[in-house]
Parts: C-alpha cells; sequence; structure tokens
C-alpha cells in the first residue's frame, strides 16, 4: 500500500489515532520502501525486527489512548547516535564492530514519544564533509536527478537522513549540523531540516565530531512534522553540561502564527562569487513571499560573513583532533596490532580513520601545537566572538534572517575536486549560525531549471526556533512545493 | 608558515596516525593549501576581542561530588578488542 508513504508525519499520527492504519502496518510500509530504494544507499543497517517489536508496542499504547508525540511514526537513525545493541559506527572503519550498550538522549527521547527505529542511516564518517562521500559503507544517492540521469550527491554530512525521508523510506530522521550538516543537505534533497539552538538537544551519546558546533536537529517533509519531531526530541539533560535549562515552547502553536509585522534580515553580504543565479532569483522570490505575508523585509550587514569558513576550519578540526584522539584501539573498534603501543596506535588510526579525517586530525592537531596556538586557534575563537557579535546587532533590528541556504543546487557524486577548500564552500551559508550558536532552517522553496531542489535558509534568534517554524511555514505555503523525486518508494 | 615533509611527520606523530612517507609530500600539499586559505583571518582586525570558547551563555552546571553510577564492568569491556580478567589488555610497554 504505497500510499501511505505519501503521508506527512502529522497525517499520519491522526490515520493512527483514527484507527485508519495500524502502526505495525505503517512501519511495514517503510521497511518496504527501503528495500525498494537499497540502491540509494542510504540505509547501513536496517533493524526490521525491532522496528516491528516497537511499532506493537506503539499500536498497544495507541490502543489504550497513551500515544506520544510520534507514537508509531517510523525514524531513521543518524548512524552519528549510539543505540544500545544495534551497532553505532559514525561510518568509519575504525568503531567497526562497536555496539553501544546504552542510547543516546536525543534517541531516547524519540523512543520514549512513541517513535519507531527503521535502522542507522548513511552520513560521513565522523560527520566530516558535505557530499556523503566519505562514508565508510560508500556514498548515499540523492534521489532527485536532473535529465541527464547521473548520481547526486544528497549533500552532507547526514546526507542518507536527507536522501531517505525525500525518497520515503523514513517518515522522519535524525541528523546533527556542526557547519550545515542538516541544513545542507536538506537542501539539496527538497526536505525541511532544522539545527536548533547550541543546548536545546542533549549530545550524549552522539559520537563527538566538534564539541562546541554540534547540534542534533529532525529531517521531515513538512515544516509542522519537522515541529512535531523536535518537540520530542529536544530536552534538558545534566549528562550534558551545554544542554539548555530553558523551556521549549509549543512549536505545533507557532506554525499558524504567520509573519505579519515581523522584521527579516536579508545580510549584503550572502551575495557572493560563484553564487548559481538561479538561487539568488530564489532568495529574492523568498522576500517576495514573506513581504506579501506582511513582513517587513530589512538590509542589514553581518560584516564578517567571509571569515566563517575559515575560522571554523580551524575550530572544528582542533575539536575533532581532540575528540578523536579516544580512538585507540585499546576500549572499543578497530585494533591493528605491533609491536608497540605507539605503533599499535599509529598503525590502528592509519587503518581505521579516512582521508578526510586523517586531513583534519592533522590540521587540528598543527593549529593546537606549541608555537601555532595564539596564531591559528586563538585567532579563530576571537573571529568567532565577532561573528557572533554581528548577529547580535542584527538582532536589535529585525526578528529573523532570510538567507538561500547553499550557494548550488546538488552536484554529481565522485566529482573530482583537487582543492579540498573548494568542497568546504558548500557550507558558506550554514557555518555562522554554528559558530553563533544559532538555529537555522532549511526549507526546499522551488525547483532550478534542471528540476532539482533548491532551499532557503531562515535563522533566527538563540532558542527562538518557534519564529522559525512561523516563517517555514508562510514560505512552504507560497512555494507550494510538492514536486517528488524520481527516484522514491513507490514512485514507480 | 608552510608546511613541509618533517613537519606532516611531526604532526602525524603527535596525532598518533602512522603516515607512510610516500604519502607526506601530498598531505604538505593539501595541509599548505587549507592553511593559506585560512590565513585569510589575518586581514581581521582582533586586537581588543576576547576569544570565545563557548556559545552557551550559562556556566558550567555544578552537581554534588558523589558516586552515581559504576559497577559496570562487563558494560566498558563488552567492546574491548582484548581483554583479559577484567582489564584492558595493550602491547608491552614495561621493559
Amino acid at each position: 500500500m504505497s500510499d501511505l508513504l505519501s503521508l506527512s508525519a502529522v497525517e499520519a499520527r491522526a490515520a493512527l489515532d483514527a484507527g485508519d492504519v495500524s502502526a505495525p502496518e505503517l512501519t511495514e510500509a517503510y521497511l518496504g520502501a527501503i528495500e525498494e530504494t537499497g540502491p540509494l544507499n542510504n540505509y547501513v543497517a536496517v533493524t526490521a525486527d525491532k522496528a516491528m517489536d516497537m511499532a506493537k508496542v506503539s499500536q498497544d499504547k495507541i490502543s489504550a489512548g497513551e500515544a506520544g508525540l510520534i507514537e508509531g511514526l517510523p525514524v531513521g537513525v543518524k548512524d552519528l547516535f549510539c543505540t544500545a545493541g544495534v551497532a553505532s559506527t559514525a561510518c568509519s572503519r575504525i568503531l567497526d564492530g562497536f555496539t553501544p550498550t546504552y542510547e543516546s538522549t536525543v534517541t531516547a527521547n524519540l523512543w520514549r514519544e512513541g517513535g519507531v527505529m527503521l535502522g542507522k542511516i548513511n552520513c560521513d564518517e565522523f560527520a566530516m564533509g558535505s557530499a556523503n562521500e566519505t562514508s565508510a559503507f560508500g556514498p548515499a544517492v540523492n534521489p532527485w536527478q536532473a535529465g541527464d540521469g547521473v548520481d547526486l550527491v544528497p549533500g552532507g554530512s547526514s546526507g542518507g537522513s536527507a536522501s531517505a525521508v525525500a525518497a520515503r523510506s523514513a517518515l522522519l530522521a535524525t541528523g546533527t549540523d556542526t557547519g550545515g550538516s542538516i541544513r545542507q543537505p536538506a537542501a539539496f534533497c527538497g526536505v525541511v531540516g532544522m539545527k536548533p539552538t547550541y543546548g536545546r538537544c542533549s549530545r550524549w551519546g552522539i559520537v563527538a565530531f566538534a564539541s562546541s558546533l554540534d547540534q542534533a536537529g529532525p529531517f521531515s517533509r513538512t515544516v509542522a512534522d519537522n515541529a512535531l519531531m523536535m518537540q520530542a526530541m529536544a530536552s534538558h539533560d545534566p549528562k550534558d553540561s551545554t544542554s539548555a535549562d530553558t523551556p521549549l515552547p509549543d512549536l505545533m502553536a507557532a506554525l499558524d502564527k504567520g509573519v505579519k509585522g515581523m522584521k527579516i534580515g536579508v545580510p549584503s553580504e550572502y551575495v557572493m562569487d560563484g553564487m548559481d543565479s538561479e538561487v539568488v532569483a530564489l532568495w529574492e522570490t523568498g522576500q517576495a513571499w514573506l513581504r506579501d505575508a506582511g513582513a517587513e523585509l530589512v538590509e542589514i550587514s553581518l560584516p564578517h560573513t567571509k571569515y566563517a569558513l575559515p575560522a571554523y576550519y580551524i575550530i572544528a578540526p582542533a575539536e575533532a583532533s581532540s575528540n578523536l584522539a579516544r580512538y585507540d584501539g585499546v576500549r572499543y573498534g578497530l585494533r591493528v596490532e605491533a609491536d608497540s603501543l605507539d605503533d599499535m596506535y599509529g598503525e590502528t588510526r592509519a587503518a581505521g580513520f579516512g582521508d578526510e579525517v586523517q586531513r583534519r586530525i592533522m590540521i587540528g592537531t598543527y593549529v593546537l601545537s606549541a608555537g601555532y596556538y595564539d596564531a591559528y586557534y586563538l585567532k579563530a575563537q576571537k573571529v568567532r566572538r565577532l561573528i557572533r557579535q554581528d548577529f547580535d546587532t542584527a538582532w536589535q533590528q529585525v526578528d529573523a534572517i532570510l538567507t538561500p541556504a547553499t550557494p548550488t543546487a546538488a552536484f554529481p557524486v565522485g566529482r573530482k575536486v583537487e582543492d579540498p577548500v573548494t568542497n568546504f564552500l558548500n557550507d558558506v551559508f550554514t557555518v555562522p549560525a554554528n559558530l553563533a550558536g544559532l538555529p537555522g532552517m532549511a526549507v526546499p522553496a522551488g525547483l532550478n531549471t534542471e528540476g532539482l531542489p533548491l532551499g532557503l535558509q531562515i535563522l533566527g534568534r538563540p532558542f527562538d526556533e518557534a519564529t522559525l517554524y512561523s516563517i517555514g511555514r508562510v514560505i512552504e505555503d507560497a512555494a507550494g512545493f510538492d514536486a517528488v523525486p524520481a527516484r522514491r518508494a513507490g514512485g514507480v | 608558515m608552510s608546511v613541509d615533509k618533517s613537519t606532516v611527520a611531526r604532526i602525524a606523530r603527535l596525532a598518533r596516525i602512522n603516515v607512510p612517507e610516500d604519502r607526506q609530500d601530498q598531505l604538505a600539499n593539501e595541509l599548505n593549501g587549507i592553511l593559506d586559505w585560512i590565513a585569510e583571518l589575518n586581514e581581521v582586525d582582533t586586537d581588543h576581542v576576547e576569544p570565545l570558547a563557548s556559545v552557551t551563555g550559562h556556566s558550567l552546571p555544578r552537581r554534588a561530588d558523589q558516586v552515581t553510577d559504576g559497577n559496570r564492568v562487563d558494560e566498558v569491556l563488552a567492546n574491548v578488542p582484548e581483554t583479559a580478567g577484567g582489564f584492558f589488555v595493550v602491547p608491552k610497554v614495561v621493559e
């Protein structure tokens, strides 16, 4: 019954409560969809038995009138989240065979609210990448294609999550975003992706990449579904010392608030060389939609924007080099035997980490090493403050900021890039929000002339996710984005 | 500040990643490409700017100094590549 796959999460919840469909039926439909879309390589492990068991429990809770927020809804989990009894590898060889004995706080929250776990989803190794091509499991593929039929990347690092939601092999999915890893793939795959405020979702039990930047968030096909999942996954968690004890407002209530009287900033520094002209045009269209809905558009300046990426590529590798020191061949994961302890470390890490991860650990080690700390790391942290101050100044003028989500649409898998810096530019519009700790949402807003999705990004004040959902809903309604990718389950 | 082959070897040693000698030149090129680009930051005047390490806006929470967890030897050792008698096993470090 493939039309089960076209229900939104909100519609599916209503259908489950009304008894029009059972939780096991819905889960079975998604397990079938995973099989059907197998060539997209979105899942690194399918937990079919666990999914069916969880769906039966959900059905009992629904029948007893005790349904949670996402009761009975099938969820895909980025392989960066530790899941008890289910292998969790961060899509790296170095975590080969690692099966956590504990559950991440975010996934525990989702299961408590009734989510059904479909399996673990492909991503870039340790979330380092913007195309899902650094995964030890090979690239995930975007269900969208241009006319030439070439395989396109889904973006990254949460590429499999965005692709699976777009391909209808997950109704909802978790992601993490350190420099754009939720918003960029959401834009490439035509789905909604939210990176909440730093501290909104617990980082406990998520494989760490750059701890001062990492945040978990939801993927969905509609803005309302995204608000529903966000409500289920956020919490204050004493096990994460950076977790915020700030109550989450009713996000569902924010959906229909509109933007009348709202001031929305348009940063002049976000017009960049090499930007796709269709992206610029869509951005202007987005501004017109919000103006028509009663918002006031205000030109603002975020003068340090161009320095966000280089600052990020000091801070993130520095934190990563420190976080990834734990992979030592002693406590978990891969071990390559050698005669000395040092060689065992060195051989294990050489064999276990892929090229991109090794490169970033090396950069991070260098910028933290004696004699370079001040010139690189401290300098980057000072620039980070200036970026944060740019936004603080903007919030005195505006309630939210509208930008493009990415400089281009999705590009082909295996695109040859000589200079690693070229790949970093994917994140030019998304990285500032991570450095400043702000919430950011990507919303699909249209197709380019090749028929590929493009997204807009909305940035907000710390802990003001509600406003992003209000604006996101207006953009969604105005865009009327109802295009579907060719390679989706139930599509043929 | 340019990275040469011997610097790559030194960083690799610090990072405990055995990088074969025939990869070191290429890695030096890649790292230099990234570091040259990062040098853009030198354009920014940061003379009177405090570094920003955390965006949480709150200080680290405190808790009572109590043991709240433990006695999980089996769980701790569940994923260990080599274990003996409840211990981690590593190559010999003391002659």
